[in-house]
């Protein structure tokens, strides 16, 4: 295992959705490093690829050409590893089922066969809840709980694999205004011994805690944040607010669109993974 | 009503069809929470009505050629027909994106259509198809018997083997198949264990009823409990209940015990839904 390297390589990696002949690709000559204790936000347009290049991490895609590594090894294998919360509406809230019973099915790789979770499973499940702040909850219906309260279960669900990488898909999409924060801070304690990637539309409210964004709009572009002030952020935000109102009105496959995510500000990007700095951000925290 | 239990002494077909209806009720009050939950009500109607093709065969086959193929009962021609639909069916439900539902319900339809064609070919007039159309709870054999017990012992085992697998994919698909789960395997063995409990349910209301006893028991379970363990376990009590008290309850009327058993199963249902509305309004 290679321990020193970046957790996820992500490798000029281009994709495009079968079975259109000559479509244009999702994603494109797109390369990015996950550093260990990073906190990314993958940002962009709905249908920029966000989603895309969370499923080439997973396995669940494999690139047209490029290459992706996770934990220095293909993402199919390294899949147990790697705790993955979706999107919310992807979840169905009628399902028969207790928080416990969801937070157990993160346990599903590593245990036997059987009818039931063993004793050491249902620990490291109640151990993940604890850990988000829901282990009061191990016994109601998924159905009966809130956005937030939901989302922090899949967080917990993700966790109990042991998860050495936490991907999130729109992880405020469906939660209450003034639950994000919740979530928010969950997310931020969690990066002092995870690295993290999330994947948004509506990035400000993380943007906090983040330390990098991507830009992905087809193609990709790395903001490093140097210093998380609020000042950088509201400019940043909002220089992706315009690019979106300027996505809108015009085609993806127009070439045009390739860096929609300029913002007017546009002073601390770099075009490519090679060129960003390493984060200069003292990360500190992340060795307590 | 009590006619019935005094009759029991002279007519055994009275204890076998209560026997049945109760072993019977073990395999789709276990494996309907898993069909509710998974959604897969239709499957699994297409699955029953698919059978009646292989009832329609074997009762040919073995009249056509009754050296070769004369020990070939109706019901073995059930179990292997509905298990190769059980995995047909789950081969498109994963790979046929475009226009499923049109290709299932196709198949549900070319099923029966073999079925009842090939009954027609069959010199003779053939009653037994209606047996398996339409149940026969007042006639069961003790060798029907022992069919349900022995396919009650093979869905509770596999279920006791593979229940948290079984129960990821009807939770989250996706999250089962990243923990790796082999999901196509995992689905068709689901639908072979739907074909197996159809099976179990045939002599009770007939392979054209058989989804109402799959999914309104296990759906009304849903209603009152959380979790699919104690779905299982309402569900099993109340199909024991709505297959046994309607036929006891229309025993020597001119009124059928199979439908009545199915809108048992329907008004039980429709009973929970109204008292569930009562409940959440009170608070």
């Amino acid at each position: 295992m290679a321990e020193e390297g970046p957790v996820v390589e992500i490798r000029n990696v281009t994709f495009t959705y079968p079975p259109r002949q000559g479509a244009t690709p999702v994603l494109e000559d797109v390369s990015l490093d996950v550093e260990r204790c990073d906190f990314l936000g993958i940002i962009g347009p709905n249908g920029g690829g966000k989603t895309t290049l969370l499923k080439l991490m997973l396995g669940l895609l494999k690139p047209d050409r490029g290459a992706v590594r996770v934990l220095g090894r293909d993402p199919v294998e390294m899949r147990d590893q790697v705790g993955y919360v979706p999107q919310l509406s992807r979840i169905d809230p009628t399902v028969p089922a207790t928080v416990l019973d969801i937070v157990l099915t993160g346990r599903l790789s590593r245990s036997s066969w059987g009818a039931w979770f063993g004793r050491s499973h249902v620990k490291a499940a109640r151990e993940a809840l604890a850990q988000t702040g829901t282990e009061d909850l191990a016994g109601r219906a998924i159905g009966t709980l809130s956005g937030g309260q939901r989302q922090r279960v899949l967080i917990a669900r993700a966790l109990a694999s042991d998860a050495r990488l936490l991907l999130l898909d729109e992880p405020t999409a469906g939660v209450d205004p003034h639950m994000e924060q919740t979530v928010t801070d969950l997310l931020h304690e969690l990066n002092r011994r995870l690295p993290i990637v999330v994947v948004s539309h509506d990035v400000g409210f993380v943007s906090r805690h983040l330390k990098r964004v991507a830009c992905l709009s087809r193609r990709i572009t790395i903001h490093a944040a140097e210093e998380i002030s609020s000042d950088v952020i509201s400019e940043m935000y909002h220089g992706h607010m315009r690019a979106i109102r300027h996505l809108d009105e015009c085609p993806l496959s127009d070439p045009g669109c390739g860096h929609g995510c300029d913002g007017p500000g546009g002073r601390s990007h770099q075009q490519g993974p090679e060129d960003s700095p390493p984060l200069d951000r003292p990360l500190g925290n992340s060795a307590r | 009503m009590t006619q019935f239990f005094y009759d029991m002494g002279d007519n055994p077909f009275l204890l076998t069809g209560l026997l049945a209806g109760l072993l019977a009720s073990l395999a789709c009050g276990v494996i309907g929470p898993y069909v509710v939950t998974r959604r897969i009500v239709f499957l699994s109607g297409a699955i029953a009505h698919m059978a009646v093709g292989g009832v329609g065969a074997a009762i040919w086959l073995a009249a056509v050629f009754p050296e070769t193929m004369g020990w070939f009962r109706p019901l073995y021609g059930a179990i292997l027909v509905s298990l190769a639909a059980a995995v047909l069916i789950g081969l498109i439900h994963q790979r046929v994106v475009e226009r499923m539902d049109t290709l299932i319900g196709a198949l549900w339809a070319v099923g029966m259509a073999v079925g009842l064609l090939l009954i027609k070919f069959t010199p003779g007039y053939q009653t037994e198809l209606m047996s398996y159309l339409f149940g026969n709870i007042a006639f069961v054999a003790w060798r029907q018997v022992w069919v349900i017990v022995a396919l009650d012992v093979i869905i509770l085992a596999t279920v006791l083997v593979a229940h948290k697998r079984l129960l990821a994919i009807c939770l989250d698909q996706q999250q089962a198949e990243l923990q790796g789960v082999p999901v196509l395997a995992t689905n068709i063995l689901l639908l072979c264990l739907v074909a197996l409990t159809v099976i179990a349910l045939t002599q009770i209301v007939g392979l054209i009823l058989v989804i109402a006893l799959v999914s309104l028991p296990a759906a009304t379970a849903a209603h009152h409990v959380a979790r699919v363990p104690s779905m299982m376990f309402v569900g099993t009590l109340l199909s024991a209940l709505v297959t046994t008290l309607p036929r006891i309850a229309v025993y020597g009327t001119s009124i059928s015990a199979e439908p009545a058993i199915v809108l048992a199963a329907a008004c039980l249902y429709l009973l929970s839904v109204m008292v569930r509305r009562i409940r959440n309004r009170g608070g």
